[in-house]
């Protein structure tokens, strides 16, 4: 949906992400999600009186994997810290990255072409979580907080988008774009309703050709529906407040996904003054091209180009397929699928049970061996095994591991393929003797006939291919 | 050319520095920084274009660590420093705005 | 260890010098010692050796203030890399010894419980802002100690009571552990009655830690083996601005210590380093600004003090102007002010840059010099509330301490020669970074031709 007609939305989006480091940015507590309160805590990152920073050679390789990804510059770059009080901040500043961040400019396109510049990439550690207690568990009518440090200390990447987005839609794909991109590096697992990545947007409208109207910054989009949702929202806000004469105030507005709007967060008089000044805790990170090179090797394809891979094996593609492969690289699952096609499975089959059957089953992938899958999808496309049958292999395959051909067996699936079957046809045409002959006189519109009947003889375990070949045969 | 310490700049200084001062406090604190910023002006007045800041003494450079865990300290002895806590959490008056 | 903790029980009281007295960890320790040597065992180079720690040092387990009221009551739940390192070595912890409150002054005078006198003349400040840890030492109560210098407060509380005090090089010590007061400038360094006991106390706390990412990534140096090296052949700049302004009785001990160290074969230069008048002001600038950040920790949320309000931020307000003395409240001030938008580059942005210039000068110093003799204080110790009035008074107290803590540079006092009423005066010794085993040497000359051990 674009803004009402006449005007234009300018958007940049900020998206703050958590590296998938085994420790946290400064400490070797561990970073974990869903621990026990101020269990992965230490002195560090508690901000205890005498501790002092060491910074996680991961998360540097990470956030120069980022970098590389979104073709940014990576340079010399300080640490700063950011003065302000706020109880999930252990020490009353955060550690973060100013003038000199590790990667500054950079893009991101987009797929339906359209080019999205990055201001900067740069490292920072994550606060504290802290709950509220009376109230609506919101911070206004609070009557308490309560504050676990176990997220305090999280190595962050902060990604800053020039403000090129123009509607709700293309920021929408650009934080699914971005998110997959971060995936893909290893950086993140994009857990947007796990807080593992954040976005923020800021908004603002003009008539186009105008200067930059007065930006809100939009914050609490949980996932990318409230992202677009959000967006739409306070465009049309602020067009209708300057439609109606007023002007549209510099702040920050929390968006409620239930109500549907966003409303002013508690504005202070004055900007926040955060005193940035260089860490002194902290030394200068100057990435050689050795240690830059190691990272930039290292990195795989991202989903651009994946996607771009899976579509060339794919001729003529058909809409819900082109939806399949986009699933299919946004959950990492190209490899099944260009490892299947290879040994000659159809390209839209394999992309059918990745999209479908893996993506159910996403949690348990380590699991499932690129081999099984194969052998699993060629099994159905031979013939041995029916639809239902493949998918049953392919779940039971994910939940325990395990060979294709075995499952199959100890399912009694491949028995359904040969004597029981026969046992089976000879049975039906004995009860159907008008419709096997008008089947021998060639309707062949009949074997779909006897195929429903055997299926229902044997509650949807044939194959119909080899309920077909026994037809034939039996002719 | 720095101008010289108002009241109002100590007074605002005080807020971000979450410190309450009396108006007798105020007073004294203003007139007391105000002199040794005074000495400070000797430097605000210097002119050092081109002079770069010194980051560590002796040049030392990327100091990381590697991604392994260390032992994180017991949540008893963590908690046991609190003023107050509660769930296993430290527990605060209530706060008042979102972070910045 | 008995002897100290007599000396202790009886001298504290009238002299305040120990905050808490570690009874049961004195007697741990020295168990441990001894078990060790019923083994066999490396006892360690301080083995059995009574130590006094300052209340910044974190130790698990023991109360520890950094003279504050805000962490009264606090114990850490970790210790300092130094204070695990001397303990390792054998040594036995008597206790946690009075300071400045958070380290910010130079008389021990800030500190929330009370002054600490000088056991040479208890109506005196024992210096600061490592007052007690001083005081531990020349009151016989401990042979060593451990205070920290960020702008003079070990050297110059070593010179008002007779002690050899060592600034080490920015980042051979590390500092973890050390509660923070100036990042770029702390450096925790040795107490000692003569040249050699500071050197080896010196040897055992130096040296890399992962800990640490402004340590230097060197093992601990050899420092203890260098101390008779003598110094003949080498050259010592008497600067004139590290002594100008001294009362006359101290510029005599300094231009005495240069007649001795030309006759142990020296050779002095005289230098003038002029862009060192403007140390005072970048470290008043620098200084506040880093402790400002450092110190907004203590906000009544997760340790020490709390007085409850409202709501939170009333309640950092109200613990801070309660937890907090005059002099830290001040620093506070100035070093918010320093960063604040607007006046960053005119005063922060200004210092950084003067640090710059300090740092050039002393490499061209030492061009020409390997090592540098001052003056370490203005005067011998000084009366108590003599100079709590005027804060630039105080001030100016660490004019000559100062400039070596912008540097990152090695600087040692050395007890020479006595004003009026025997009252002790330290001269002072710097060299560049990492050259601390000359700097005893030197030290070590000074101290035989004072007639001292």
């Amino acid at each position: 949906m674009t803004v009402r007609d006449g005007w234009e939305m300018v958007v940049g989006l900020e998206v703050h992400t958590e590296l998938k480091t085994t420790t946290k940015m400064f400490c070797g507590c561990a970073n974990e999600f869903g621990s026990e309160p101020n269990t992965n805590v230490c002195p560090v990152c508690l901000g205890l009186p005498g501790s002092l920073p060491v910074l996680n050679v991961r998360a540097v390789d990470l956030a120069m994997a980022i970098g590389f990804a979104l073709h940014s510059t990576i340079a010399f770059s300080t640490f700063h810290r950011k003065n302000y009080f706020y109880p999930d901040m252990p020490k009353d500043f955060q550690i973060s990255q100013y003038d000199l961040p590790i990667n500054s400019g950079g893009y991101l396109d987009l797929p339906d072409g359209s080019r999205v510049t990055i201001e900067r990439a740069h490292l920072e550690e994550d606060t504290g979580k802290s709950t509220h207690l009376g109230g609506s568990g919101r911070i206004h009518g609070a009557d308490r907080s309560l504050v676990d440090y176990n997220r305090s200390g999280v190595p962050l990447v902060e990604i800053v988008s020039g403000p090129d987005i123009r509607s709700s839609a293309q920021a929408r794909a650009y934080a699914s774009e971005l998110r997959g991109i971060l995936i893909a590096t290893g950086a993140s697992d994009g857990r947007m309703e796990e807080g593992s990545m954040r976005i923020d947007a800021n908004v603002s409208v003009r008539k186009p050709g105008d200067p930059l109207g007065t930006r809100c910054e939009i914050k609490n989009l949980n996932s990318l529906r409230s992202l677009q949702r959000a967006i739409d929202f306070e465009a049309l806000r602020q067009v209708d407040l300057i439609e109606g004469g007023a002007r549209v105030r510099q702040e920050t507005r929390h968006w409620d996904e239930n109500l549907g709007e966003t409303s002013t967060m508690r504005t202070k008089e004055e900007a926040e003054d955060y005193r940035y000044f260089r860490e002194p805790d902290l030394v200068d990170l100057i990435p050689d091209l050795d240690w830059q090179e190691r990272v930039r090797v290292g990195l795989g394809a991202m989903p651009a180009e994946r996607r771009a891979t899976l579509l060339a094996r794919l001729s003529g593609p058909a809409p819900a397929q082109l939806d399949a492969l986009e699933v299919v690289v946004d959950l990492g699952f190209d490899a099944f699928v260009l490892a299947a096609t290879d040994a000659g499975v159809e390209p839209s089959l394999a992309l059918a049970r990745a999209a479908n059957e893996l993506a159910a089953g996403s949690d348990d992938i380590a699991r499932l061996t690129t081999d099984a899958f194969t052998l699993t999808l060629t099994m159905e496309q031979r013939g041995d095994l029916s639809a239902t049958q493949a998918k049953t292999v392919l779940l039971e395959l994910l939940a325990h591991g395990g060979d294709p051909r075995a499952i199959a067996t100890a399912k009694g699936f491949e028995q359904l393929s040969s004597d029981s079957l026969g046992e089976t046809v000879a049975t039906l045409i004995t009860e159907h003797p008008d419709e096997w002959a008008r089947y021998r006189d060639g309707d062949e519109k009949l074997a779909q006939f006897f195929i429903g009947q055997v299926m229902k003889l044997t509650k949807g375990q044939a194959n119909g291919k080899a309920v077909v070949a026994q037809l034939q045969r039996l002719r | 050319m720095a101008s010289p310490l108002r009241r109002e700049d100590v007074a605002k200084v005080a807020k971000l520095a979450r410190l309450s001062l009396s108006e007798a406090e105020l007073d004294e604190f203003t007139a007391q920084l105000g002199q040794v910023l005074e000495h400070a002006n000797d430097i605000a007045a210097l002119d050092l274009d081109g002079v770069v800041a010194t980051a560590h003494p002796f040049g030392l450079i990327n100091v990381v660590r590697a991604d392994v865990l260390r032992p994180s300290l017991s949540r008893d002895d963590v908690l046991a420093m609190a003023p107050d806590a509660q769930d296993g959490r430290f527990a605060v008056p209530r706060i008042l705005g979102e972070a910045p | 260890m008995a002897t100290s903790l007599a000396a202790i029980r009886a001298k504290n009281d009238e002299l305040n010098v120990f905050l808490f007295i570690d009874e049961e960890g004195a007697i741990d320790a020295a168990r441990r010692v001894d078990e060790r040597v019923t083994r066999g065992e490396d006892v360690g180079a301080l083995a059995g050796v009574p130590i006094a720690l300052k209340d910044n040092l974190c130790q698990t387990g023991v109360p520890t203030t950094a003279g504050s009221k805000i962490l009264n009551g606090w114990r850490p739940p970790y210790s300092a890399t130094v204070v695990e390192r001397v303990l390792g070595a054998g040594a036995v912890p008597m206790g946690k010894t009075n300071m400045d409150e958070f380290a910010m002054g130079s008389s021990t005078e800030t500190s929330a419980f009370g002054p600490t006198r000088n056991p040479l003349n208890v109506e005196r400040v024992p210096g600061g802002s490592s007052g007690g840890s001083a005081s531990a030492v020349a009151a016989d109560m401990t042979p060593i100690s451990l205070g920290s210098d960020t702008g003079g407060s070990i050297r110059q509380p070593a010179a008002l009571c007779g002690l050899v005090g060592v600034k080490p090089t920015y980042g051979l010590v590390s500092r973890y552990g050390l509660i923070a007061f100036a990042s770029s400038l702390d450096q925790i360094g040795p107490f000692a009655k003569n040249v050699a006991d500071a050197a080896a106390l010196l040897e055992v706390i130096a040296g890399h830690d992962p800990m640490d990412s402004t340590s230097l990534p060197e093992p601990s140096p050899s420092l203890l083996a260098h101390v008779n090296d003598g110094i003949a052949g080498a050259r010592v700049g008497l600067v004139r601005e590290l002594f100008d302004g001294a009362d006359d009785e101290v510029v005599a001990e300094v231009e005495r210590a240069a007649s001795a160290l030309r006759d142990a074969g020296a050779t002095i230069v005289e230098l003038s380093v002029p862009e060192l008048h403007l140390g005072l002001s970048a470290y008043y600038l620098i200084a506040p600004a880093e402790a400002s950040s450092n110190l907004a920790r203590y906000d009544g949320v997760r340790y020490g003090l709390r007085v409850d309000a409202e709501d939170v931020a009333a309640m950092n307000e109200a613990t801070r102007t309660a937890g907090f003395g005059a002099e830290v409240k001040r620093r506070i001030m100035l070093g918010t002010y320093a960063l604040s938008a607007g006046y960053y580059d005119a005063y922060y942005g200004q210092a950084l840059k003067v640090r710059t210039q300090l740092i050039d000068a002393f490499r061209r110093a030492y061009r020409v010099a390997d090592v540098l003799l001052g003056a370490t204080a203005p005067s011998v110790a000084f009366a108590l509330g003599e100079k709590t009035a005027d804060p630039m008074a105080m001030y100016l107290s660490d004019v000559f301490t100062i400039p070596t803590n912008l540097a990152g540079d090695a600087a040692i006092s050395v007890p020479f020669g006595t004003g009026h009423d025997g009252l002790p005066i330290g001269v002072q010794l710097l060299g560049p970074g990492r050259s601390e085993a000359g700097l005893f040497a030197a030290a070590r000359v000074l101290e035989l031709a004072d007639g001292r051990s």
